[in-house]
């Protein structure tokens, strides 16, 4: 059942004296904090630059593929724009995207606790971030790389004089800086639960983000680890990956993709998490099954470990080995398919409202739909090997990476803007987007289903005539989608000066960050609250007068 | 304050490890590296590596489990451990589902 809930009026908000924004000033106190909302506010702006540059290479990917042509750069150049793009938008946007960010500031309020348990790993892992992107940075200042984000060998080891060890280095860096989140999150998650706070009673956005440390502190070292051999393959010749000294090139692949696999899931995961706060507070009900959603984020985690193989189909596995894996593929989409139909059971008879985070949550559903069913095309043997290293890979990860966690991000940055600043955006301006980049990513990205179904490869700069009009409707797409998160980047910095005064509960949303002032203050809540009743409970919020949360000192 | 006060004093958090404990270890570990060398000047055909690296996954469980203490750990930190090792027999068990048979069927 849903509860109406009517929207407070903003008129008579008022932002609170002191927050977290105002309790220190200078730089200083920024760049030393142990608070986790400031440390989710310099993530925030971190990844933004990130974004910005990996999105200004999309931009030249899609100009350089408007005429069939090699035309606008050297081909060896696009190949180092393309790879620059993959490795900045997976390891410095995507991965931290929703946990570094929004995860970093909401884990603590959700569980109602003061901070994350490690504050100073919390800062630690943001230096080592932003050691781990100016690697990155350098890399392509000094010359680039041309291997692709895979890195994948013998290319990498053997064949190409690009910065690939600068590279490396910064992804093991940056790797680092996710296994400290994953690491603050697990201990905050298991030890700094308020009173009453029992594991079914956590909103799902904390269960999405355990799997995801659970992935993060599991998956991580084997990259970093992978990637440290690629470096003293280079430089000493080790030869674990050169078949003339016993090696096997393939060995690098299967660690990979090891971790990179599951990485997908750090990707999405979080975004899923997002999505069934979203859905929830703006269906006015509680999310439909809830304890099967909690535990399909696992499931995604364990069954994400099982799967890698399939990125290597065609790159001569063993075919027995093959068909295991394309098996077991298959098994992810069933708690992936859980949490769909949950989120659908969710709005049914709900008191659906239309506000900006919800457009997001829409989009998500539908995009990320689309892109994990493609994702079953891939996942079988025998299509695969017509699809794979086509654009038909490309558009099912875009589907799955931007059309779903980039649209989740966007819903949480839109849900909580008001809770981090303390400040709404304009409401307008903020649909127009949500529904300019929808459009835009269509536009985008439908047709590179169709150009790889007809055989256009990924990763060339040039392509045959015939393909030309479907790659112009993707590059003026993607000139639409890119206006989708210009307006964003224009109208949130405004919000923060002059926008309305949001107060503690503009959506009227059930969970315990809500029920505090926005912005919080630094130690989160006056006295620790005890929590006694579920997640999603609308009837107590409803009646939330009668019966005011219960504190103890 | 004494040795046997902090530990009474903080049992359920931390447990204390007496010296000699460590020592034992500390020469375990030495004996069993003393083996693996002597061990590698006589040719056990197939066995040499199995031998070898069953005398590392030994060595490696003693520190994990004395060294770093998962020997008087909680559970939870005892599955924690186990969740490591898990993931990397997955990793290397669903590797050799490639490795095993590649061949198959070429010859």
């Amino acid at each position: 059942m849903s509860t109406i809930v009517s929207l407070p009026d903003q008129s008579t908000a008022k932002l609170p004296s002191k927050s977290y924004l105002n309790q220190e000033y200078g730089l200083k106190s920024w760049l030393l904090t142990g608070d986790h909302k400031r440390i989710a506010m310099l993530y925030l702006f971190s990844i933004t630059f990130f974004f910005i540059i990996g999105g200004v290479l999309a931009g030249l990917i899609r100009l350089e593929l408007l005429t069939p042509p090699a035309d606008l750069m050297a081909t060896d150049t696009y190949n180092k724009v393309f790879s620059m793009h993959g490795i900045i938008m997976v390891f410095l946007f995507l991965v931290p995207s929703v946990p570094a960010t929004i995860g970093n500031f909401l884990i603590p309020l959700m569980v109602g606790a003061r901070d994350l348990a490690f504050p100073k790993i919390n800062l630690l892992s943001w230096y080592l971030y932003w050691i781990g992107g100016i690697f990155i940075l350098s890399a392509m200042v000094l010359g680039g790389v041309d291997t692709g984000w895979t890195f994948t060998t013998p290319l990498s080891t053997h064949y190409v004089n690009t910065h690939v060890v600068t590279a490396a280095m910064g992804i093991f860096m940056a790797g680092f800086s996710s296994i400290f989140t994953g690491l603050n999150f697990i201990v905050t998650i298991h030890r700094m639960r308020c009173p009453g706070m029992t594991w079914f009673r956590l909103p799902l956005f904390v269960w999405g983000h355990y799997a995801t440390s659970i992935i993060m502190i599991l998956g991580t070292p084997v990259l970093a680890i992978t990637l440290v051999l690629v470096a003293l393959e280079r430089i000493f010749n080790i030869g674990v990956f050169d078949p003339t000294k016993g090696g096997d090139p393939l060995l690098f692949q299967h660690l990979f993709w090891f971790y990179s696999h599951p990485a997908v899931y750090i990707m999405i995961l979080p975004g899923m998490a997002v999505i069934s706060e979203v859905i929830s507070t703006f269906s006015r009900k509680r999310v439909f099954g809830y304890t099967a959603v909690a535990f399909s984020s696992v499931a995604i985690a364990v069954f994400g470990f099982l799967v890698w193989e399939h990125h290597m189909f065609i790159m001569g596995v063993s075919q027995y080995s093959a068909l295991v894996f394309s098996l077991m593929t298959m098994l992810v989409a069933v708690p992936s398919a859980i949490k769909i139909f949950n989120w659908s059971m969710t709005l049914y008879k709900g008191s659906i409202t239309f506000e900006t985070p919800m457009l997001y949550a829409f989009g998500f559903i539908g995009l990320f739909t689309i892109g994990g069913l493609t994702g079953i095309f891939l996942a079988t043997l025998g299509m695969d090997i017509h699809l794979t290293e086509t654009y038909f890979v490309v558009a099912h990860f875009h589907f799955v990476m931007v059309g779903g966690m980039l649209m989740a991000y966007m819903a949480g940055i839109h849900f909580w803007w008001p809770k981090m600043t303390g400040r709404m955006y304009p409401e307008a301006m903020s649909k127009t987007a949500a529904v300019i980049t929808f459009i835009g990513f269509i536009v985008t990205f439908f047709p590179q289903f169709i150009l790889g179904y007809l055989g256009m490869p990924r990763r060339y700069a040039a392509y045959p005539a015939d393909f030309q009009v479907l790659n112009v409707f993707s590059t003026a797409g993607a000139s639409i989608l890119g206006i989708g998160y210009l307006l964003p980047l224009l109208y949130l910095p405004w919000s923060l000066i002059y926008g309305q005064i949001a107060g503690n509960n503009p959506w009227q949303a059930t969970g315990l960050e809500w029920q505090i002032q926005s912005p919080p203050l630094t130690e989160n809540f006056t006295e620790i609250p005890i929590m006694d009743h579920e997640a999603y409970d609308y009837e107590w919020l409803a009646n939330k007068t009668h019966h005011e949360v219960q504190t103890v000192g | 304050m004494t040795e046997k006060n902090i530990s009474t004093h903080q049992d359920a958090e931390v447990h204390v490890v007496k010296p000699p404990v460590y020592f034992a270890i500390f020469f375990a570990l030495l004996v069993l590296t003393a083996l693996t060398t002597g061990i590698s000047f006589i040719d056990l055909g197939v066995f040499n590596a199995v031998i070898a690296l069953a005398i590392a996954c030994l060595k490696a469980s003693l520190v994990v489990l004395f060294f770093m203490h998962i020997h008087y750990s909680s559970r939870l930190l005892k599955l924690t451990v186990a969740a490591g090792l898990f993931t990397f027999m997955l990793l290397i068990s669903l590797t050799m589902t490639d490795y095993i048979s590649r061949a198959w069927g070429m010859f």
